[in-house]
């Protein structure tokens, strides 16, 4: 069944027509373009498909399209749509990932942490971060950049 | 000559990270390819082990939306990276849970599915291998019965009419000898399950084979120029040729050995044949992932170790049983490279290892990080640290006393060249605090320490070479072409820093492309942590071959003398005339213009290769002497500190260290984010990872909620990573690979941390909190 949908796409508004079954990452990546978010397990455990859904971070995988009707969701892309934002940098400065595949979503992930809780103690920061699987950097340097720049902002 | 290095060595920046960390970086999978696009879907065997009698697809065909049906029938043909034993489809039988027996190409995905669902495939199931050794005895039935006309490299010994697919031996000295000398004479048994690389990118490919013959395919692979080679060797019959193959390779999103050579690529390239001019996908679900590309193996292994009072081991004795599962076409490597260096990084005269590549019918076995020297060093860890108990010596000294040193010989008779293993034995030593005794503060717990030794070679072919092409653009910017792959590792920028120290242009100012086979230069394939070393070799010629032509069209542009010029800062300057000086972006294009008003030089395109010299496969079979199949060896030496709850067996890593040789730290940034990531994918393989097979071959756990990998509340609570640089002769500025090593002491650390904290020996893996808590509780001190 096709339904039409109107909803905030990294502050545009996009209407389309939607299946009810496809999934809002299917949308995103196949309808939209929009390729930020990646398939990594298309049932919810590896966070690699991370999108803000009204500034909360949710797994699109599980999401039907049709259920942001209405709602702003934000990728990756529209995080950089007027540069790269402090944590990005931070990202950047440690050179925090390797092959970037879990990159979009953790960043999303991270972001969401910082917007509600500028200031996290480190278990806060891996607690956070604990539904985005990376397999390669052992965490370390994602975690290390998130605090410095926690750090920075909290100096600046 | 190594002085004054101003990009090697420097934790320079990534220069893939921007890409990465804006949503830039593209993947396989954010290819579009148009609504002329086709989706395929795998019909799967449900059993192990089966005779196929009938496929009946008439009713899929009927399915609106289908557009072609293939089987077996359609590619009679196998194929393999060192052993052609592999198929495109099953054809007369099945030899594992998952095996691809047919595919539905249709229009879109939902549809190829429903019509999956309805092919119907009449087996006869056979009686199935899953054990190893099981598979070694007689009466058991054989996984491939046409073993003994398998094409295979020269270096491979499969037994026709067994299910041994290879039978790596190793002979030196007189082991009976050794073990009548030694004062202790020791004996063990150790197993390793098998494990998944569980990249976080699952594996998708799409081919197109187009109306003028030309067959593309897009894959995320760690290999693009072996899958060419591959495609067009197996698929000769259909007409096609090297010439009109094609693979490009974008970013990939984890490799860890799973990408490597071909696993389901084979179908992007098999399937677009019955469908010309339409691109078809292939995108792996997780759970296909887990149980369809490659598996680690697992083993099996008995070691017997003599050694003298004084610590001196004396002779080593290692029958391995590997579990190598269905197709062993890459995984007969892994027990043959492993094999040779079965030892350990010690010094022994009188060496017998057996390492047999076993048929089982579990899911094919093939290459992760470690190349099966993680499984071996597991036993030979846990050994070496209850041989040192029991001589009443420390666990440290003894290995400390018995590593292998520069110029020692190695079980196949080649001396060990340069190493820091000593040094990291020391440094590590000195970082865990060994030998002092950590007091819990809860009485619930107790605190132990584990130390492991380490190396491994790259296992390669002997002439695995790498090429690489440097072009300038006008500013001086430059564009590294080679076909190794930027699976994370940071080799790109490894290779920016290698060109930038020749050429004096600074690595932000380089890009290094993601491969196109008719584009990029040959390489073999990004495996074995032998990128570093063996491309950045032909990187560094390709840069000292574009210095030379620059300086060459300035010298003969502006009579100068060759020796007195040299480049410094993107500039051309003279030794002799102080004033002069040329910047490069002036003539990197252009040439230089000399006084009437022509020019010399012209676009600068540098050239380079590597290929090692002095290997060969070509060793006896019955003792591996006479060969020089290793290039080089790398180093190192792991250590943890291991909170355990004496009343639940939870285990917690309070600090970690590890110590890698990497010759020259090309990047000690990107180093040091190997070793922590390479240590925690490690640690998660002994405490909690772990297939788990029904009796009947089929994976119970393919996903991440049943299969845990690491997330960010597991990772130890301190990594301490410490380079050593033992420079490696032939290696670029001293350099030689060390990603892979990461994870190899994993395993043993933590088994010997058990032991030392609360007393418990524990002899396979996983040793997860559950298998401590009930040995804790039931009071044994050894759990096999």
């Amino acid at each position: 069944m096709k339904k039409t949908i109107t909803f905030t796409l990294n502050s545009d508004m996009r209407i389309l027509d939607v299946e009810s079954s496809e999934t809002l990452l299917d949308v995103l990546r196949n309808k939209l373009g929009v390729k930020s978010p990646k398939c990594g397990c298309d049932r919810g455990d590896c966070g690699t498909c991370t999108v803000l859904l009204n500034s909360e971070s949710v797994r699109s995988c599980l999401i039907f399209a049709i259920e942001v009707d209405g709602q702003e969701i934000i990728t990756l892309e529209g995080l950089t749509k007027d540069g790269i934002t402090p944590l990005q940098q931070a990202f950047l400065d440690h050179s925090s990932f390797q092959c970037g595949f879990c990159a979009p979503g953790m960043i999303l992930t991270a972001t969401e942490l910082l917007n509600n809780h500028p200031h996290p103690t480190k278990d806060e920061a891996k607690e956070a971060i604990a539904g985005n699987l990376c397999r390669c950097t052992g965490y370390e340097p994602i975690l290390n950049a998130i605090l410095d720049v926690s750090q920075q902002q909290k100096e600046g | 000559m190594m002085q004054d290095l101003k990009y090697v060595g420097k934790p320079v920046r990534r220069i893939d990270e921007l890409e990465k960390i804006t949503g830039a970086a593209t993947y396989v999978d954010d290819f579009d390819f148009g609504p002329n696009l086709l989706h395929a879907q795998i019909v799967e065997s449900p059993h192990a082990h089966a005779l196929i009698k009938s496929i009946d697809t008439s009713k899929a065909e009927q399915v609106p939306g289908v557009v072609k049906i293939v089987t077996g029938r359609d590619f009679p043909y196998h194929f393999g990276l060192y052993m052609q034993d592999r198929y495109i489809f099953a054809q007369d039988r099945v030899r594992f849970v998952g095996e691809q027996v047919a595919a539905v190409i249709a229009r879109d995905l939902k549809t190829a599915k429903k019509a999956a669902a309805l092919v119907k495939v009449d087996y006869e199931t056979l009686p199935a291998i899953f054990d190893p050794v099981e598979a070694l005895k007689d009466e058991t039935p054989r996984v491939h019965e046409d073993l003994g006309n398998y094409s295979h490299v020269p270096w491979f010994f499969p037994q026709a009419g067994t299910n041994v697919a290879h039978l790596r031996k190793v002979r030196k000295g007189d082991v009976d000898r050794g073990f009548a000398e030694a004062d202790l004479v020791f004996e063990d048994t150790y197993r390793v399950p098998r494990y998944a690389h569980c990249c976080i990118e699952v594996h998708a490919a799409t081919g197109l084979y187009d109306h003028a013959g030309r067959l593309t395919v897009w894959s995320a692979s760690q290999s693009p120029h072996t899958q060419r080679h591959i495609f067009a060797e197996v698929l000769v019959p259909l007409g096609l040729k090297h010439q009109n193959v094609r693979v490009i390779t974008p970013y990939i999103g984890g490799g860890f050995g799973g990408k490597a050579g071909v696993t389901m690529e084979i179908l992007a390239a098999a399937l677009p044949l019955k469908v010309k001019g339409h691109p078809v996908k292939i995108h792996w679900t997780r759970a296909q992932e887990f149980y369809n590309t490659y598996q680690r193996l697992g083993l099996v292994a008995t070691l017997k170790m003599g050694a003298k009072k004084d610590g001196t081991i004396t002779a080593f004795d290692y029958d391995i049983y590997w579990d190598a599962g269905a197709y062993v076409e890459y995984g007969a490597n892994v027990v043959n490279a492993s094999g040779l260096s079965a030892t350990g990084p010690y010094r022994i005269p009188n060496v017998n290892i057996d390492a047999y590549c076993m048929y089982t019918n579990l899911p094919p076995g093939g290459p992760y990080r470690g190349f099966g020297y993680s499984e071996l060093l597991f036993g030979i860890e846990s050994h070496t640290t209850c041989m040192a108990q029991q001589l009443g010596l420390d666990p440290v000294e003894f290995k400390r006393r018995n590593a292998i040193k520069e110029g020692d010989m190695l079980a196949y008779g080649v001396p060990m060249g340069p190493n820091g293993l000593e040094e990291c034995i020391d440094k590590v030593a000195e970082a865990i605090e060994w030998g002092q005794k950590e007091k819990p503060n809860d009485p619930n717990k107790a605190i132990g320490k584990g130390f492991s030794v380490f190396w491994k070679a790259p296992a390669m072919p002997p002439n695995a070479s790498s090429s690489a092409f440097l072009k300038f653009n006008e500013d001086a910017s430059l564009n590294i072409l080679v076909s190794a792959m930027e699976i994370g590792q940071g080799f790109m920028t490894a290779m920016a820093q290698i060109a930038a120290e020749i050429l004096t242009v600074p690595p932000e100012k380089i890009r290094v492309e993601t491969p196109d086979t008719e584009r990029n230069t040959y390489e073999w394939q990004t495996v074995a942590s032998h990128i570093t070393w063996s491309c950045g070799n032909a990187v560094k010629s390709a840069a000292i071959d574009a210095r030379e032509q620059i300086i060459n069209a300035v010298c003969e542009a502006c009579f100068l003398e060759y020796d007195s010029v040299y480049l410094e800062d993107e500039q051309v300057k003279c030794r002799t005339n102080p004033d002069f000086t040329v910047p490069l972006k002036d003539i990197v294009i252009n040439g230089i213009m000399v006084e009437d008003g022509t020019s010399r030089g012209g676009p600068i395109i540098g050239r380079g290769m590597y290929m090692p010299r002095f290997t060969s496969a070509m060793g006896d079979p019955e003792t591996a002497q006479g060969g020089h199949p290793n290039v080089h060896y790398t180093v190192g030496a792991g250590a943890v500190m291991l909170e355990v709850d004496k009343q639940t067996g939870r285990m917690k890593v309070l600090k970690a260290v590890e110590a890698v040789d990497a010759g020259k730290a090309i990047n000690p940034k990107t180093v040091e984010g190997q070793a922590t990531g390479g240590l925690l994918q490690g640690l998660a393989t002994v405490l909690y990872e772990d297939m788990r097979f029904d009796d009947h071959g089929k994976l119970l756990n393919p996903n991440f909620t049943d299969y845990k990998i690491p997330t960010s509340m597991d990772i130890p609570d301190e990594v301490v990573p410490i380079i050593v640089e033992v420079p490696q002769p032939d290696g670029p500025f001293g350099a030689r690979g060390m990603s892979e090593h990461t994870m190899i002491p994993a395993a043993p650390i933590i088994a010997n941390a058990v032991e030392d904290a609360v007393g418990i020996r524990i002899k396979s893996m996983p040793i997860t909190a559950e298998r401590v808590g009930l040995a804790l509780g039931a009071g044994t001190t050894e759990v096999e």
